[in-house]
C-alpha cells in the first residue's frame, strides 16, 4: 500500500466521521441537559434537503449550511414544543420526529433527487497545503471540517469550563434540584435542544454538500442512530465523540475500499462492519457501570414540569 | 433574645393545598433574629410543605409572609435566597456527580469558581468546624459529609434565616452533636433557625421556642426547655401516646436457620457475610444489632432470595432454600419488608393497589392469571383502613405518600398476609413517634400470633422494646443472640464497635 493511499484512506475517513461529529455533539449538549432527542436522524435528513435546495437553487453553499441548520432547529423546536412545554414522553416524540423528518424531506425531495449537487470545495492555506504529507493529510479539508472541530473544543470548554456548562451539566443532573437552587431548568433545557438541532442540521448539510454531494431519500443511513450510540460510546465527553466519528467513519471507508478491491466477502456483510462495530463498542462500555453512571445525566429523558 | 424588636419572618395565615390533602392550613409562625426555632409535628403535618414555601419553592394559596417588617412574595426559590434564606434539605438536594465546590457554586448566584472559591469554602468550613474537601466528589461522601456540604452551601450565602428540614435523621450520634455546636454559633451571630423534626430531646436540646403543628394546623406554641416530653406529645398526637408491652411467651419450632452460612459481596462496596448461625422461632422476635454497612443489606438480599448461592445451609421453615427464587420462599411462607422504601419496598409510580397486588397476588388477589380489581382494592383501602395511613385511598400513588405514611402501608401489607416469617429491615426509621409505636406493636401481634419476626435495627431502644433475643451483626458476622432480658446496652454497643468478635 503506497503512501498516497494511505492519505487518501485517512482523509476519507475524516469526510465520513464530520456529519457523526456534528451531530452527535449536539446530541451529546441536549443530553448533558437532561434531553434525549432521538430525532436526530430525522433532524439530520431536513436538515441534508434544506442544505441541498438551498445551494442548488442559487444560494450558494454559505447559505445552505445556514439553511441546513435552520432546518434542524425547526424540527428542534417542535421537539422542544412537545417534550418541553407539553410534556410528553422524549423518546416516544424523538422516534415520531425521525420518521415525521424522513417522511417530510423525502416528500419535498422528490423534485431533486439526482440534480447535480454543489460540493464544498477544500481549502488551500498558503504554505501549509502544499507542505509534502501533513499538507494533504492536515490542511486539505474543507472549512465544514475545521468547523467541527473547533465546535468540540467550544463545547468542551463551555460543558466543564464555563458557569454556564455547570449548570447545563446540573439540569441534566437533577432538574428538580437546580430549580430549587433558583436555576432556569427549562429555558435551559430549550436551549440545549435547539443547539442540538442546529447542529444535526449542518451534520446534514455537510452530508449533501460534501460526502456525497446529492440529495437521495433516506441520505443520511442511519448516521442519526449512529451519532446517538456515539454519544454513549463518549460517556457524554465531547472529545471522545471525536474519536468515536472516526473510529465508525473509518469503517465505513475501509469497507468501501474493501468492496472495489473485491474481496471474496459479501458486499452486504462488509456494509454491516460499522454497525457491528458500534453495537460491540457499546457493548463494552456497559461492562464498566461505574464508569457510565459517573458520566450518564441522571436525569436524561425524564420529564421535568415544575409545580405551579 | 426573642420578645422585642421586629421579627425576621412572620407568616400569617398561610395555606396550601394538594389535591384533596390540605396541607397547610392558616398557619402563623414568627421567628425573631438569633432565635433558634422548632418546627415539631408528626410525619404528614405539613412541616416539609411550609419549610418550601418559606423557601419560595412552593406558593402559598393564601396567607401572607414578613420578612424584616415588610410584606414579601418569592417568585422562586432565588428570590428567597437573595433575601438571605437558606435551606438544608431532608433529602440532599446535591448533585452526585459534581465535587463539592462545583454544588456549591451552583448555589451561589454569579460565583466564579476556581481557587477563590474553594479558598471561601476551606474558610467557612474551618470556621464552623464543617470540615470539607471542595474537590471531592459528591457520590463518594458520607451522609453526614453531604449535610456539611448543604450547610456551608448555605453559610456562604450569608443566610439570616437558616431552615433545617429533619437534619438529623441521617447523622451519627457524634454528628448530630456538631451539627448542634455549629446552630448555636450562628444564633449567637445572629441567623435565626428554623429546625424542623419530630424528635423531642433534639428539640428540646437545642431549641427555645417551638411551634407544633398537626394536620396542616397550628395546635401549639411552647418553650420545650421548660415544657413536659407528654405535653409535647400531646400536641403532635393530639392523644396520649400509645404504649406497647411484650408479653412473655415460649417460642415454636424454628422458622429459618442459618448454619455457617457465607456469601461473598457482590459489589465493591458491600460486605460478605461469613460463617453464620442464626436461627429463629415460630412466635418469636429476634432483635438484630448493628451500624447499618456491616452486611445487613446483604443479609436480607439472602434470606429473601434476591440474592441466591452462598455456602452452608439456609432454611425456612425447614426446607433448604439457598437456592430457591424469592416467589419460592414468599409461597413458604417469607414476606419482607425492605429498608428502600420507596422502589424497593413500594413501586413509586404505581397507586397502593397495585403495590398491594405486587405481595397479595398469590394470596388471592389473582384467580388464574386474572387481576381481582376490586378485592385488591378493598384489601388496599383495608389496609388504608387499619393502620391510619393518610395521604390518599387505594388510588394514590405509592410516591405521594410521605415517608412515614408509606411505611406504615408496607408494614401494613406484609403483616396483612400473615407470614410465618417477616423479616424487616429499620422498620421506624423517619417515622415519627406515633406510627412508630403502632409499628412495633403490630410486629408484637405477629409474634404473638405465631409468626417469627426478625427485626434489623440500628435504633437499640427499639429493639428493647420489641425483641425476645438479640444479635449483633458487625463485618458480615453475626453474634450469638441474647435473650433481650439479659442483655446490656453497654454490652451490645461494644459488640457493634468492635473491630471483630469471636462468636460464643
Amino acid at each position: 500500500m503506497s503512501l498516497d493511499y494511505c492519505i487518501a484512506l485517512c482523509t476519507a475517513t475524516v469526510v465520513a466521521a464530520t456529519p457523526l461529529v456534528f451531530a452527535g455533539l449536539g446530541e451529546l449538549v441536549a443530553e448533558r441537559a437532561g434531553v434525549l432527542n432521538l430525532g436526530v436522524e430525522g433532524m439530520m435528513l431536513s436538515g441534508a434537503l434544506a442544505a441541498f435546495v438551498a445551494s442548488v437553487t442559487g444560494g450558494g453553499l454559505l447559505l445552505g449550511f445556514l439553511a441546513g441548520a435552520l432546518a434542524g432547529l425547526v424540527m428542534s423546536l417542535l421537539f422542544g414544543l412537545l417534550t418541553l412545554r407539553l410534556g410528553t414522553n422524549q423518546v416516544a416524540t424523538g422516534l415520531a420526529l425521525t420518521l415525521f423528518g424522513g417522511g417530510l424531506s423525502a416528500c419535498l425531495g422528490r423534485g431533486y433527487a439526482g440534480l447535480p449537487g454543489k460540493a464544498l470545495p477544500p481549502l488551500q492555506l498558503p504554505l501549509l497545503s502544499d507542505l509534502p504529507v501533513l499538507g494533504p493529510l492536515l490542511f486539505r479539508y474543507d472549512a465544514a471540517v475545521y468547523g467541527s472541530l473547533l465546535l468540540v473544543a467550544g463545547v468542551s470548554w463551555v460543558l466543564f469550563r464555563t458557569r454556564l456548562g455547570l449548570v447545563l451539566r446540573a439540569v441534566g443532573e437533577s432538574p428538580q434540584v437546580a430549580d430549587a437552587l433558583g436555576h432556569p431548568v427549562t429555558a435551559l433545557r430549550w436551549g440545549a435542544v435547539a443547539f442540538g438541532g442546529m447542529l444535526a442540521g449542518l451534520g446534514g448539510a455537510y452530508l449533501s454538500t460534501a460526502v456525497t454531494p446529492m440529495w437521495a431519500e433516506g441520505i443520511s443511513a442511519g448516521r442519526g442512530w449512529i451519532a446517538l450510540a456515539l454519544v454513549v460510546f463518549a460517556i457524554w465527553k465531547p472529545w471522545r465523540v471525536l474519536f468515536g466519528a472516526w473510529l465508525f467513519g473509518g469503517m465505513t471507508v475501509l469497507q468501501l475500499h474493501a468492496q472495489a478491491l473485491g474481496i471474496a466477502v459479501p458486499g452486504e456483510f462488509l456494509s454491516m462492519l460499522p454497525y457491528l462495530a458500534t453495537i460491540l463498542v457499546l457493548v463494552l462500555i456497559c461492562r464498566n457501570p461505574r464508569l457510565l453512571r459517573l458520566n450518564q445525566p441522571a436525569a436524561l429523558g425524564r420529564v421535568f414540569q415544575r409545580e405551579r | 433574645m426573642s420578645g422585642a424588636g421586629i421579627p425576621r419572618l412572620r407568616l400569617a395565615g398561610i395555606s396550601r393545598r394538594y389535591g384533596d390533602i390540605q396541607a397547610n392550613d392558616g398557619i402563623d409562625l414568627t421567628i425573631m433574629p438569633g432565635q433558634v426555632h422548632a418546627l415539631l409535628g408528626e410525619n404528614g403535618s405539613g412541616k416539609s410543605t411550609l419549610s418550601r414555601i418559606i423557601c419560595g419553592i412552593t406558593r402559598p394559596d393564601a396567607g401572607g409572609i414578613e420578612w424584616d417588617g415588610r410584606a414579601v412574595s418569592f417568585a422562586n426559590a432565588a428570590a428567597a435566597r437573595e433575601l438571605g434564606i437558606g435551606m438544608v434539605f431532608q433529602h440532599f438536594a446535591l448533585f452526585e456527580s459534581l465535587t463539592v465546590a462545583e454544588n456549591i457554586q451552583l448555589a451561589l448566584p454569579r460565583a466564579a469558581g476556581g481557587g477563590a472559591l474553594t479558598q471561601r469554602i476551606e474558610e467557612v468550613s474551618r470556621r464552623y468546624g464543617l470540615p470539607l474537601d471542595p474537590r471531592q466528589q459528591v457520590a463518594t461522601l458520607s451522609a453526614g459529609e453531604r449535610q456539611r456540604v448543604e450547610i456551608v452551601r448555605c453559610l456562604l450565602g450569608a443566610p439570616r434565616l437558616l431552615v433545617l428540614d429533619e437534619p438529623t435523621s441521617v447523622l451519627s450520634p457524634a454528628a448530630i452533636q456538631s451539627l448542634f455546636e455549629t446552630l448555636r454559633q450562628l444564633a449567637g451571630e445572629g441567623v435565626s433557625i428554623l429546625f424542623i423534626s419530630h424528635k423531642l430531646d433534639e428539640v428540646r436540646a437545642l431549641c427555645g421556642h417551638a411551634t407544633v403543628l398537626r394536620a396542616g394546623r397550628v395546635t401549639g406554641e411552647a418553650d420545650p426547655r421548660t415544657t413536659s416530653s407528654a405535653e409535647l406529645l400531646r400536641m403532635m398526637l393530639g392523644e396520649d401516646p400509645a404504649t406497647c408491652l411484650l408479653t412473655p411467651r415460649e417460642p415454636g419450632a424454628a422458622v429459618f436457620e442459618l448454619r455457617g452460612f457465607s456469601l461473598p459481596a457482590d459489589d465493591p462496596f458491600g460486605t460478605s457475610l461469613r460463617d453464620i448461625d442464626l436461627r429463629l422461632h415460630a412466635g418469636e422476635i429476634l432483635g438484630l444489632a448493628g451500624i447499618s454497612g456491616n452486611g445487613q443489606r446483604e443479609l436480607v438480599a439472602a434470606l429473601s432470595g434476591e440474592r441466591r448461592g452462598g455456602s452452608g445451609s439456609l432454611r425456612i421453615v425447614g426446607e433448604e432454600c439457598a437456592q430457591l427464587p424469592v416467589a419460592a420462599r414468599r409461597a413458604l411462607g417469607f414476606a419482607l419488608v425492605p429498608e428502600e422504601r420507596l422502589g424497593r419496598g413500594a413501586v413509586p409510580a404505581m397507586s397502593l393497589a397495585d403495590n398491594t397486588l405486587l405481595t397479595g397476588a398469590r394470596h388471592g388477589l389473582a384467580k388464574a392469571g386474572f387481576v381481582d380489581s376490586a378485592a385488591t382494592r378493598e384489601r388496599a383501602r383495608g389496609i388504608i383502613e387499619r393502620w391510619g395511613v393518610r395521604g390518599g385511598g387505594p388510588t394514590a400513588l405509592a410516591a405521594q405518600l410521605s415517608g412515614g405514611n408509606l411505611q406504615k402501608f408496607i408494614v401494613g401489607r406484609e403483616v396483612g398476609l400473615s407470614p410465618r416469617v417477616l423479616v424487616v429491615a429499620q422498620p421506624t426509621w423517619g417515622v415519627d413517634a406515633g406510627a412508630a409505636q403502632q409499628i412495633r406493636q403490630r410486629l408484637l401481634d405477629l409474634r404473638d400470633a405465631g409468626g417469627g419476626v426478625l427485626v434489623i435495627s440500628e435504633d437499640l431502644d427499639e429493639l428493647f422494646q420489641v425483641s425476645d433475643r438479640i444479635a449483633v451483626i458487625n463485618h458480615g458476622r453475626i453474634s450469638a443472640a441474647q435473650p433481650a432480658a439479659a442483655t446490656s446496652l453497654q454490652g451490645l454497643g461494644e459488640l457493634m464497635s468492635a473491630g471483630t468478635f469471636t462468636r460464643g
